[in-house]
């Protein structure tokens, strides 16, 4: 599925110059009136104050601070780069997302503490300061969340921003890949007061759907959860966990996965074994990146979220682009 | 005459007796064993035979796991106090793998067994 720029030499890992030159280009236009459109749009304004609008964001997965192995022994190098890609947009996101793992759990007291820290400092350098996170089993699922929760606040929540629904669900913390009764209670009662056609994002770790239930990629009650948000005519699902980039629909969603920032997993079904890609130190960033996502008019001037794959590359010699980007049809908001 | 009606009638009443015995044994499933701890299964490698229904009775040794397969309908939460078990009867043959599915430490990504149908 890569359709690079430009596959001219990378750099040498040893130096690791990293330089950004994304070229990423948005095109932010919501289509004007129209209904039910306008409906939303109107709904949004008289509940919130503000109404559906044309925005960025950036979600980023899965960076696993403190994770050392073979299959990435440059730590938080692919992290730190992804953080200079999103600084080197223009325009800034305005939001990012991230879902999960930001860290890689230790059970030697006191060193989680110190990768959590290090996660916020290097998440620091963020110019666009609207970050949201939820966690990964990494981050949360030996201790019920309690570490995550001093760092980061509450594993599932919500908000809105300009007129686009987010929800933050929590599939890891309870150990199992549950969502869980309680929480799937709250989230019939959050969603009750939003229109059907209310644009709505869903951001999560581990997938909603049984992606592959022996590498662990499923959630046991995400039936539940899509069952839940199926009046809801317009939900895109954000995950992480599987360290892949991966497009699925559902019934009544579609769900995005993007990339991780520390190494990949094969393609489940070409593969029987649930083992990382090999490291390639030619190319440190193969196979890992982010998703950009932004509003644009999809098929019929609907607003649409058009969500873009994104793979880190080192800079090349002819210090054109760090991005090499695949553009992906929007999904219908 | 009275005394042989009650002796075949007692003997009828054991015969009875031994037969609904002997088919409670008949359908009472053959019992697996199944011990968890970090990051293993043991045995982790088992064989079932398919339409044979199996009881997997999976004891967690050190803390909380969790015993997974989909396919074969396995979904067991496991705690150290007392075993939890499952009854299942595969209707296809094949290699299946099951995995502890409740996150428990850095080699969680590992701990999985495999269960061949035949
Ligand atoms: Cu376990």
């Amino acid at each position: 599925m890569d359709r690079p720029l430009d596959r001219r030499k990378f750099l040498k890992v040893s130096g690791m110059s990293l330089g950004v030159g994304a070229l990423i280009s948005f095109a932010p236009a919501l289509a004007a009136g129209g209904t039910p459109v306008a409906r939303v749009r109107n709904w949004f304004r008289r509940q919130n104050g503000e109404e559906v609008s044309p925005f960025n964001l950036v979600q980023l997965s899965d960076a696993h601070v403190g994770f050392q192995g073979p299959s990435n022994p440059t730590g938080t190098k692919a992290f730190e780069r992804a953080i200079e890609v999103i600084n080197g947009l223009n325009p800034q996101p305005e939001l990012i997302l991230f879902t999960g793992d930001l860290t890689h759990e230790s059970e030697t007291p006191g060193e989680h503490e110190k990768r959590m820290q290090l996660f916020k400092d290097i998440t620091g350098r963020l110019k666009s300061k609207k970050v949201m996170y939820v966690p990964g089993e990494h981050d949360a699922a030996l201790d019920g969340g309690a570490l995550y929760r001093q760092f980061f606040g509450e594993t599932h929540y919500s908000f809105d921003h300009r007129g686009v629904h987010f929800i933050a669900l929590d599939n890891v913390s309870s150990g199992k890949p549950a969502v869980g009764a309680a929480q799937i209670e709250w989230l019939k009662r959050d969603i009750a007061r939003y229109p059907h056609t209310a644009p709505i994002v869903v951001f999560t770790h581990r997938p909603l759907f049984d992606l592959r239930p022996d590498w662990e990629w499923f959630t046991r009650d995400g039936d539940e959860v899509l069952n839940v948000l199926s009046p809801h005519e317009n939900v895109t699902v954000l995950y992480g966990h599987i360290h892949r980039h991966d497009v699925h629909e559902t019934e009544h969603a579609t769900h995005y996965a993007s990339r991780s920032l520390i190494f990949a997993f094969p393609d489940p079904t070409t593969v029987s074994d649930k083992k990382p890609v090999a490291f390639d130190k030619e190319k440190p960033f193969k196979n890992l990146g982010l998703q950009l996502l932004a509003e644009r008019s999809g098929p019929n001037q609907r607003p649409a979220l058009g969500v873009d794959d994104v793979e880190l590359t080192l800079r090349e010699y002819a210090g054109t682009d760090g991005v090499q980007q695949i553009s992906r049809p929007g999904a219908s908001l | 005459m009275k005394r042989s009606i009650t002796i075949a009638l007692s003997l009828l009443i054991i015969g009875i007796t031994a037969a609904i015995r002997l088919k409670a044994q008949e359908s009472q499933p053959q019992v697996v064993s199944i011990s968890a701890k970090r990051f293993e299964f043991t045995p982790n490698q088992i064989t079932l035979k398919r339409g044979e229904p199996v009881t997997l009775r999976v004891s967690a040794q050190d803390r909380d796991h969790g015993f997974y397969q989909k396919d074969l309908e396995i979904e067991l939460d496991l705690t150290p106090d007392h075993p939890s078990e499952v009854t299942i009867t595969p209707e296809k043959a094949g290699r299946f793998v099951a995995i502890c599915d409740h996150f428990c430490g850095s080699g969680h990504g590992n701990m999985k067994m495999v269960i061949n149908v035949e």
